[in-house]
Formats: structure tokens, sequence, C-alpha cells
């Protein structure tokens, strides 16, 4: 059993710490770093609650090791308000459609869609609907989500 | 914490990563996208004394073009190959099989080659593989060796890989410009493994079939080449194709099984109506162009 040095940033704060090979990165960041918005369900990359960004792309964090992610750039759903608590374009539009009940799969969700919509090239309405397949939301039957991402595609500057 | 502990390695070159699959003597598994093995790895299902990280091997990533054909690094990101220009202009029947390998989440780790070596008898790409005739690029300390991707395949999730041995790329041979692409699938939701599957392309001459790689997936044990199906297509002018009677014999090279997800006989039923249905649109499309 190897343990390992990483680097890494986390919403903009450097953590360095030492991990064992095992350790995902979704384990790592709840339960090491304090990041609790990251959510864990099922732990084998159906439900898609523990999306993260890393290096600008929406992944699983419970299918990537703690190590793999050593000098890579995370976002999780803390680093996306304002510190004086304006909420990220994703999480206001969110908000307003009711696009979520419970919050569980939530984090998961605002990820994906702050990934796709916060680059240069802003994905496409189908491109956005299409990147919800990879969350499973059990509580609001996703039309409310589903708004929030037409919105997001819609509107320019979001 | 869920998997059983390991030691973990990232290589920077093949050499390296073959030398440390060697030494391991079958305790060494390797680690591309993580998207099938890390579950398994969590569901201790997989128990690797020492895992071989090989996203760290540039060599392994990118797609090139050669006169041999198109070749797609191990490694390469699912995300990455989707949108890639030349595969795209080329191979675009592969571009549109990837749009259907898991979620746009799961593409952006998953690799092209993790998906080639698992050989899951459902999947996409190595049904890609098999019907447009594509051979699979392997390394070990005992050498380098090429295998045809149908005989690559063994198996539900069994191909003839040994325990030492990195695949390192995928090559398909090229197929002309303007050739017909044919991609079908029934999955239960978007980005679930498909119950029943088909590809294949077909190249033209002077308005009759020159060429034609025909394959299934979810259809038996392993991706199936439908050969009789090829064969019957070759010659024939594009208004002459009896798509029913082609699907037919694709049908018979198939050996279907029950699961918890369809039965044989529902495989075949829809199987038989999707190649079809696939084959028939495909014509039509091009003798309307
Ligand atoms: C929710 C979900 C849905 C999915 N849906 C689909 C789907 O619809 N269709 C589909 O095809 N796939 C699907 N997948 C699986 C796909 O995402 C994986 O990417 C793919 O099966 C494996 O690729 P990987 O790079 O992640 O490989 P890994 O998970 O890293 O490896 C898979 C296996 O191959 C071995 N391996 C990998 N690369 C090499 C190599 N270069 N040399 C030797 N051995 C190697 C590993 O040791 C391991 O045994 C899904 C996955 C998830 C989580
Ligand atoms: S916890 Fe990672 S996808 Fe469900
Ligand atoms: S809001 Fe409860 S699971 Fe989606």
């Amino acid at each position: 059993m190897s343990e390992h040095r990483v680097n890494l940033t986390i919403n903009g704060r450097r953590h360095a710490a030492t991990v064992e090979a095992r350790m995902s990165l979704g384990d790592y960041l709840r339960d090491e770093a304090g990041y609790t918005g990251v959510h864990l369900g099922c732990e084998h990359g159906v439900c898609g609650a523990c999306t993260v960004i890393v290096d600008d792309r929406a992944v699983r964090s419970c299918l990537i090791l703690a190590v793999q992610a050593d000098g890579a750039e995370v976002t999780t759903a803390e680093g996306l308000a304002d510190s004086d608590g304006t909420l990220h374009p994703v999480q206001q539009v969110m908000r307003e459609e009711h696009a979520l009940q419970c919050g569980f799969c939530t984090p998961g969700i605002v990820m994906t869609l702050a990934a796709l919509t916060g680059g240069q090239d802003k994905a496409d309405e189908a491109t956005l609907m299409n990147s919800l397949s990879g969350h499973i939301c059990r509580c609001t039957g996703y039309q409310g989500i589903r708004r929030a991402a037409r919105r997001l595609a819609a509107e320019p500057g979001t | 914490m869920k998997p059983a502990p390991f030691d973990y390695v990232a290589p920077t070159s093949v050499e390296e990563a073959c030398k440390v699959l060697a030494e391991a003597g079958g305790g060494a598994t390797v680690l591309a996208g993580g998207q099938t093995l890390m579950p398994l790895l969590n569901l201790r299902m997989s128990q690797p004394f020492v895992l071989v990280d090989i996203n760290k091997i540039p060599e392994l990533s990118g797609i090139s073009r050669s006169e041999n054909g198109i070749r797609i690094g191990a490694a390469t990101r699912q995300c990455d190959a989707l949108s890639n220009a030349l595969l795209a202009a080329e191979l675009p029947v592969l571009v549109e099989a990837l749009r259907h390998v898991g979620h746009h989440q799961t593409r952006n780790r998953g690799t092209v080659g993790g998906s080639i070596t698992l050989g899951e008898p459902a999947a996409e790409q190595p049904a890609c593989a098999v019907a447009l005739g594509a051979s699979i690029e392997i390394a070990s300390v005992r050498g380098r060796r090429s295998v045809a991707a149908t005989e690559f395949y063994v198996g539900p999730f069994m191909t003839v890989l040994e325990p030492d041995e990195l695949v390192t790329g995928i090559t398909f041979p090229h197929w002309p410009s303007g050739h017909i692409t044919l991609f079908r699938e029934l999955a239960q939701r978007p980005g679930d493994f498909a119950l029943v599957g088909m590809v294949g392309a077909l190249a033209l001459e002077g308005g009759s079939i020159t060429r034609a790689g025909l394959g299934w997936f979810g259809m038996g044990g392993t991706p199936i080449r439908a050969r009789a199906a090829e064969a019957a297509l070759l010659g024939q002018a594009l208004d002459s194709v009896n798509a029913d009677a082609i699907a037919e014999l694709a049908l018979s090279e198939c050996a279907p099984f029950d699961d918890h997800h369809a039965s044989a006989e529902y495989r075949r039923t829809v199987g038989r109506r999707l190649f079809a249905k696939a084959l028939r649109e495909a014509l039509t499309v091009r003798e309307a162009a």
C-alpha cells in the first residue's frame, strides 16, 4: 500500500496532503479537505452527485484517485458563489427554476452545467440537455433542471 | 475508502509501464480512464497489488493519420476523440458511436483504449473496431505485436491480451471519402449500455457496393462481425439491396443471450428490425443525394 504526496488547488486555494493510493478524489475532497458540497452517492459512476470540475472538465470525483489529481485545479460547489454570497449564474438559474428539492444531486448538476457554460465556447442547448443524462435526481422529476439548462443555453452572460 | 489497498505507480513511458507489468507477474492492473476499473475496485471485484496509471505516458494519447490508416492512442480520452476533426472527416461512424458511450462526464475521463481493452460485449467502440477492420497494437517486455480486432475478443470481457501486455493504440484502416456509415442502438436510457446495436460502413464505386464492414454489439459474448451480410452486399447496386434479407443474414451470425435487461428472443426481434432499418435509411439517404 503506497502513500503519495499531492499538491492541488481547490477553489483557488492550494492544498498539500499525503494520501493513500486507494483514496478517491471524492473522499479526499469531502473527508480530508472538508468540501462537503461533494456528495458521494453510488461511488461507481452512475449517479453523478460527486461531479466536480478538474482542469476545466466535469468529471466523477468517485472515479479518480486523489493521487491522480496531483497538480490539478479542482472546483467544487463551494467555489462557485462570490465571497459576498452572490450566486453563480448556474446556481441562480437553478434556484429560480426550482431545479432542486432535497439537494443531494444538486452540486453535481451545478458543476456539470458550470463547466459547460463557464468557458470560452459555451455549449449549445443540445449539449447541455444531453449532459444531464449523467445525473440522477430522485426528487424533482427533472423538469426544473431542464428549464434551468435551457435558460443557460439561451441567455447571454450566464 | 472502498477499494482494498494497493500500490500506485505512474510510469511516463511505454517501456517503463511494460517493465512494471512484467515484474508484477499478473498482480498489476492498468488504470486508464478508470470509468470501469474504479467501480470494480470500489466493489472489490478487482483487487490488484499495484495499479499502473498510464495517463502520464505522452506516446499513448493522440490521433494521427498514416498510409496504414487512422491511429488512436490507447489513452486518448473519449471526449477528445469525439471532438477530433480528423475522425469527424474520415471515420464519422466512430464519432457517432462515441456519442453513445456513457455520459459527458464519463467521456471526459474514459479512454478509447480502455473501452477497447475491456471487451464489454454491449460496448460501442469494440464493435466499431471489429466491423471496420481495425487492429490493436500491443506492447510488452517481450516486444510489440498487432492483433486484428476480430481475433482480439474471445468472450465477455475476455481478450487475447496477456497480463503483462499493454494496449498502446488502435488503427482503423482508411475508408474512402464519401463512404456510407451506419449506426444504431437501443438502450434503456441515454448513456446506458445498449441492449442491441449495429455499426457499419459501406464503400461505393459507380453506384454499387465495393466494400462492406458490418458488426453487432450486445448480440453475443463478443462484438460480432456480420461477414455473411457483408459478402451478400458486395457488388450490389444501392437500389437493389433487400435490407430485410441482409438483416436476416446478419442475424444468423449472432448468438444473443438472456440477461436481466432483455431476453435473447427480444434481442433477435429488435436486432433484426434495427439492422434492416439502419441499412434501409442509410441507402435511401444516399440514393436521394
Ligand atoms: C455510468 C457509466 C455509463 C457507461 N456507459 C457506457 C456505454 O454506454 N458504453 C460503453 O462502451 N462504455 C460505457 N461505460 C464505460 C466507459 O465509460 C469506460 O470508459 C470504458 O469502459 C473503460 O475505459 P477507461 O479508460 O475508463 O478504462 P479503465 O476503467 O481504466 O480500464 C478498464 C479495463 O481495461 C484495462 N485497460 C485499460 N486500458 C488499458 C490498456 N491501454 N492496456 C491494457 N489494459 C488496459 C484496465 O486494466 C481495466 O481492466 C460507462 C461507464 C459509466 C461509469
Ligand atoms: S458518487 Fe460518483 S457518480 Fe455516484
Ligand atoms: S433534488 Fe433530491 S435528488 Fe435531486
